[in-house]
């Protein structure tokens, strides 16, 4: 066998070996065997929460503790069902609030990030006052926004948007710094525009760096749509789940709190599965983070 | 790159006998100082398998990349008498690099990272097809066209390399260390593909490497380099005929020849540390 022949044998079984371990997963005990693995992976979270429901409510029960302290899940579960119309007219204005800003922050965070890349220049002018707007505490800003801002709406969206711009904004330009210096001069040799050069070369080698950065945007875009809330101090209709947990608090509605409490958290869980999702499914494919490690 | 060392081309009637590519007094001096080469000068014919051969910080690597047109010189001149319709974009098109890593796109499949240079060119998918699958078949890789670098093997990864540096056609081929970090079964197959390929296609190959045994193997012409500051020392002509198989490493010429290399070798590194 010629040396070509047996690197190409050698191959060969390289590929039928991972064909083998794609398309049957039965052969790891320490997922356990397939279907019970499966099965575990989704019951022991379940349990776990139906658990730590009857410890609550049993404990509320026994120690016959007052609702406006701690409302029993039942008492929860019904508050949520009464004030369903109130809770999610809340909760689609925060979820607006959150998901605009997140949408800005990354064409911003993204945008700015490659403006930053072309020049050393550019980036000397401008990353001091990214970081100036991360490092102020967004709350000490939003009276001023308030003034700012014909809304209170459109001065909530800003506090979320200066909030997740930054993770955005500094995981995308580190990505697109760290481009292997030996591929830059393979595209240089090859004479490549500099616009091919971004979009061949850093854009891609950037993008595990940015995911990275919307999963944490998401979550904070989130936190900053409540707290920008809690400074604007908004009321009646049209408010946020922020304004009905506070509301919920002066009239001692606990379990309303409880309730608002729960859909924020639900929220949050939800967008970090999604953005979680979003990147597993660009990445699988190639970047170490998301590819099942075999051995 | 030093657009006014490029000289027009020579008369085509001297053109074959002419030096593909010709350097003169070559110095190159990093910003921190230290001069990585000095006063080069060297001549690389058509059909050439040259090699670079010294220790590390000889300047070997930057050479190949002053050739390459990475990085301009100091001083000196590098001229193209080989190559006819002289002018930078024209050079620069005829020069396949393989850098010490593979350097493939961890994104991109096979396929893509073979088509890149094509695809820079404007060359659509469809298109550079044909051109792709053949360059893949010349390292023994077509199966592989849909696989993602972490999927091969160091020595795979390495073909896909040189089939991306074969693809635009090439007439010189740059090769910095390509089979440096592979193992030595490995290095020994490759070393012979790359040689199959050279005598079935004719390119001019300039290798840099710190292996006497390899540049022996491959080489018609070594180039012995020194460090501090990295200068050619002296340079031997390997005149034992291709085709060059197995049996050659085992071979008396062989073992007569890297003696030599060998020593041409100390002798460098010896007037570099007495200096």
């Amino acid at each position: 066998m010629t040396a070509v022949e047996a690197e190409k044998h050698e191959g060969e079984m390289a590929r039928t070996s991972v064909q083998d371990l794609s398309t049957d997963e039965a052969p790891r005990p320490a997922e356990a065997g397939s279907a019970t693995g499966r099965w575990l992976r989704f019951l022991i979270p379940v349990l776990m929460l139906v658990g730590l429901i009857v410890v609550w409510q049993v404990y509320v029960m026994v120690y016959d503790v007052p609702h406006y302290i701690l409302p029993s899940p039942v008492r929860v579960a019904q508050a949520l069902a009464a004030d369903w119309p109130v809770l999610l007219s809340a909760l689609w204005v925060t979820l607006t609030i959150t998901l605009k800003a997140l949408v800005i922050a990354l064409v911003g965070g993204v945008a700015l990030a490659i403006l930053m890349a072309q020049s050393k220049w550019i980036e000397l002018a401008l990353y001091p006052y990214a970081v100036i707007l991360q490092v102020t505490p967004v709350v000490a800003i939003a009276p001023l926004i308030l003034i700012y801002t014909p809304t209170t709406q459109a001065a909530i969206l800003i506090c979320a948007w200066i909030v997740a711009f930054f993770p955005v904004l500094s995981n995308t330009t580190q990505g697109l710094r760290s481009t292997d210096h030996n591929l830059l001069n393979l595209f240089e040799l090859y004479r490549a525009s500099r616009w091919q050069t971004l979009i061949f070369l850093q854009l891609p080698n950037a993008l595990p760096y940015f995911l990275a950065g919307l999963r944490i945007a998401g979550g904070l875009a989130l936190i900053a749509a409540v707290v920008g809330e809690f400074a604007a101090g908004t009321a009646g209709a049209g408010s946020g789940l922020a304004f009905r947990l506070l509301e919920s608090q002066y009239r001692l509605n606990i379990p309303r709190l409880f309730g608002a409490l729960i859909l924020l958290s639900l929220t949050g869980v939800l967008i970090f599965a999604a953005t979680s999702l979003v990147s597993h499914l660009l990445l699988r494919k190639w970047h170490e983070s998301a590819v099942r490690r075999e051995n | 790159m030093n657009t006014a060392a490029i000289a027009t081309a020579p008369d085509p009637t001297t053109a074959s006998h002419a030096p593909l590519v010709s350097l003169r007094g070559v110095s190159k001096t990093f910003s921190n100082g230290t001069v990585a080469l000095q006063n080069m000068s060297l001549d690389i014919g058509e059909r050439e398998f040259v090699s670079l051969l010294g220790p590390s910080g000889c300047g070997k690597s930057t050479a190949l990349r002053i050739i390459a047109g990475l990085g301009d010189t100091t001083s000196g001149t590098i001229t193209w008498p080989g190559v006819r319709d002289d002018t930078t974009a024209k050079s620069r098109h005829e020069i396949g690099f393989v850098f010490q890593e593979p350097t493939l796109m961890p994104w991109a499949t096979v396929f893509n990272n073979v088509w890149l240079p094509l695809r820079l060119r404007g060359v659509s998918r469809s298109a550079a097809r044909g051109d792709v699958m053949e360059a893949l078949g010349m390292v023994g890789l077509e199966k592989f066209a849909d696989s993602y670098p972490r999927e091969l093997s160091g020595g795979m990864k390495m073909r896909v390399s040189i089939a991306r540096a074969l693809i635009t056609r090439p007439k010189l081929l740059l090769m910095d260390e390509p089979f440096a970090a592979l193992d030595e079964i490995t290095r020994f197959k490759l070393n012979n593909d790359l040689l199959h390929l050279w005598e079935k296609f004719g390119w001019t190959v300039i290798f840099v490497t710190h292996s006497v045994f390899e540049s022996v193997y491959l080489s018609s012409r070594i180039v012995v380099m020194a460090s501090r500051p990295g200068r050619v020392i002296d340079e031997l002509a390997i005149d034992a005929p291709y085709p060059r198989e197995e049996e050659f490493r085992t071979s008396s010429i062989y073992n007569e020849y890297c003696r030599k290399t060998s020593d041409a070798l100390h002798a460098a590194m010896e007037g570099s540390e007495h200096r």
